[in-house]
């Protein structure tokens, strides 16, 4: 078993309607739930769009955001897995597919 | 936060019902005239409220949750506005002016009395039914353009359209009415128009599925429910349009088979039927009694005898006949001779009720209601007549209008042939 970080990308939900709203949310339970169930669920949050960035030597500390709406980071999962195509194969159940999301799968390094 | 069990999921319609609620509440901030800005929020209350709760953090009150939210951000919105066109905002005098106000539009006292201003404004009788009931459906039950297209299987354009030129309406009505304005009454009518037109699309309409026309009644009785519940609108009237509503939806069950078939009464699986609903519609008629009875009334009292008989054989077919009577009187539509007609027949037997169905008067006006030509089908097949049945169930049979109806005409042909 090893840990990975899934990164959720864009994804909107501005056209859909309250009902499949709803509905996406409970999807998000359901995957998550699911997850959680077989002890493969380790955490996570959502992000909010906003933020600050520190960069260069100069320290400078800029406004977000910082990508556009497609690749802006909305948020973290940290779950166990056997590999990483168990751990990508897991990621496909996610509702964020199914809004013109994407997932980064990411193995975490071991020390 | 809520545990790993129920992750995700929160009381049934509840986005839906707080868009409408938070929509009401919206426009009497921000006015009528920027009512496309109020629905903007809603759907960024909405979004914002997926983001936050998505992962499994749904908070203990979520309608409690969204209406803070919304608050705030209509909050936002004024302070901004008054910043545009103040040079130097005393901004801690400004909070003290607007929270107060805001926070009036979203108590629950508040938000059931905006949901009846924006049912009055939306059920304009200026304004044509099929629009009034998009802009219910939209503004006041939170369905989104093509929820509303699907349930009128009509195209997402078609109802752009009709929700735009409803808007327009609205912006230019400027404030909405008030509840205490005694010219309400008058209005209320063509409300309750409205919402047994919405109830009907669901209960009589064409749509295939069963869950989208059960959701168009429950809409209905919701908002009828609001009226009910409100000393301005609570008129036995009211009442008996709700008591109508929840004794014919109690039945939406047994309705349709599961090919989405048509039900004949006699047929249909009494035990599947909505008991609570059937007594909460028992409880609204004995409120709705009115002297002389509105034809309402008497279309409530009927659905109410079919509702609580044990069986088809064991209805009370003299009580409905002598209903029907009493609606002919005010409402002397061949429709409801036609069904007054079916119901002499059960007491009376077959011949009587096809010697009544042949001389019913207006009887040219049922030439494309199906439902005239299965009755004399049914008639005659009872009456032992096996060929005149056959040709009365294929009349019916073309003129169906739903997938539902054709498959119940088809089967009815079936054993007559």
């Amino acid at each position: 078993m090893a840990d990975f970080l899934y990164v959720f990308r864009g994804g909107g939900f501005q056209q859909l309607s309250p009902e499949q709203m709803q509905k996406h949310m409970q999807a998000w339970g359901t995957w998550i739930g699911e997850l959680s169930k077989r002890g493969q669920f380790k955490g996570g949050d959502p992000l909010d769009p906003g933020g600050k960035q520190v960069k260069g030597k100069k320290k400078t500390v800029v406004d977000g955001p910082f990508a556009e709406a497609k690749d802006l980071v909305g948020g973290y999962l940290l779950v166990t897995a056997d590999s990483l195509d168990d751990a990508a194969e897991l990621a496909r159940g996610c509702p964020i597919l199914e809004v013109d999301g994407a997932v980064e799968v990411r193995p975490i390094r071991k020390m | 936060m809520s545990s790993d069990a129920e992750r995700g999921v929160v009381v049934e319609h509840l986005f839906r019902h707080e868009a409408g609620r938070l929509a009401a509440a919206l426009v009497r901030v921000l006015g009528p005239a920027n009512l496309d800005l109020a629905e903007d929020v809603v759907q960024e209350t909405l979004c914002h409220a997926l983001e936050v709760w998505k992962m499994g953090r749904v908070p203990d009150n979520p309608a409690a949750w969204l209406r803070a939210s919304a608050r705030n951000r209509a909050l936002d919105l004024l302070r901004r506005q008054r910043t545009r066109t103040r040079l130097a905002p005393d901004v801690a005098q400004l909070q003290g002016e607007l929270a107060p106000a805001v926070d009036a539009a979203f108590t629950e006292d508040a938000l059931r009395v905006e949901q009846l201003r924006m049912m009055f404004a939306c059920c304009d009788a200026r304004l044509q039914p099929a629009v009034q009931v998009a802009l219910v459906l939209k503004l006041l039950c939170g369905f989104g353009v093509d929820e509303v297209a699907q349930a009128f299987l009509a195209s997402p354009g078609a109802i752009e359209k009709r929700l735009a030129r409803g808007k327009a309406a609205l912006r230019r009505a400027g404030a909405l009415a008030d509840l205490s304005d005694p010219q309400l009454a008058r209005r209320l009518e063509a409300v309750l128009d409205a919402l047994y037109l919405l109830f009907n699309e669901g209960y009589h309409g064409a749509h295939p599925e069963l869950a989208v026309r059960a959701d168009l009644c429950a809409e209905a009785i919701r908002l009828v429910r609001l009226l009910a519940e409100n000393p301005a609108t609570a008129q036995p009237r009211t009442f008996a349009l709700l008591a109508l509503m929840c004794l014919h939806a109690a039945r939406l069950p047994g309705r349709l088979d599961a090919h989405g078939a048509l039900v004949p009464l006699e047929e249909q699986d009494r035990s599947a039927w909505d008991r609570a609903l059937a007594a909460e519609g028992a409880r609204w008629l004995s409120r709705a009694v009115s002297e002389p009875p509105t034809a309402l009334l008497l279309e409530a009292a009927i659905a109410a005898e079919h509702c609580f008989a044990p069986t088809f054989a064991a209805t009370d077919w003299r009580a409905i006949v002598t209903l029907y009577d009493a609606l002919y009187a005010q409402h002397p539509t061949p429709v409801v001779a036609l069904n007054r007609a079916i119901a002499l027949a059960q007491v009376e037997g077959p011949e009587r009720g096809l010697e009544e169905l042949h001389a019913l008067h207006g009887r040219d006006r049922l030439g494309r209601y199906p439902f005239y030509f299965a009755a004399l089908g049914e008639l005659h097949l009872r009456a032992g007549h096996a060929r005149e049945a056959a040709e009365e169930f294929r009349r019916a049979l073309r003129l169906a209008r739903s997938p539902a109806e054709r498959q119940h005409f088809q089967r009815k042909l079936a054993p007559a042939r």
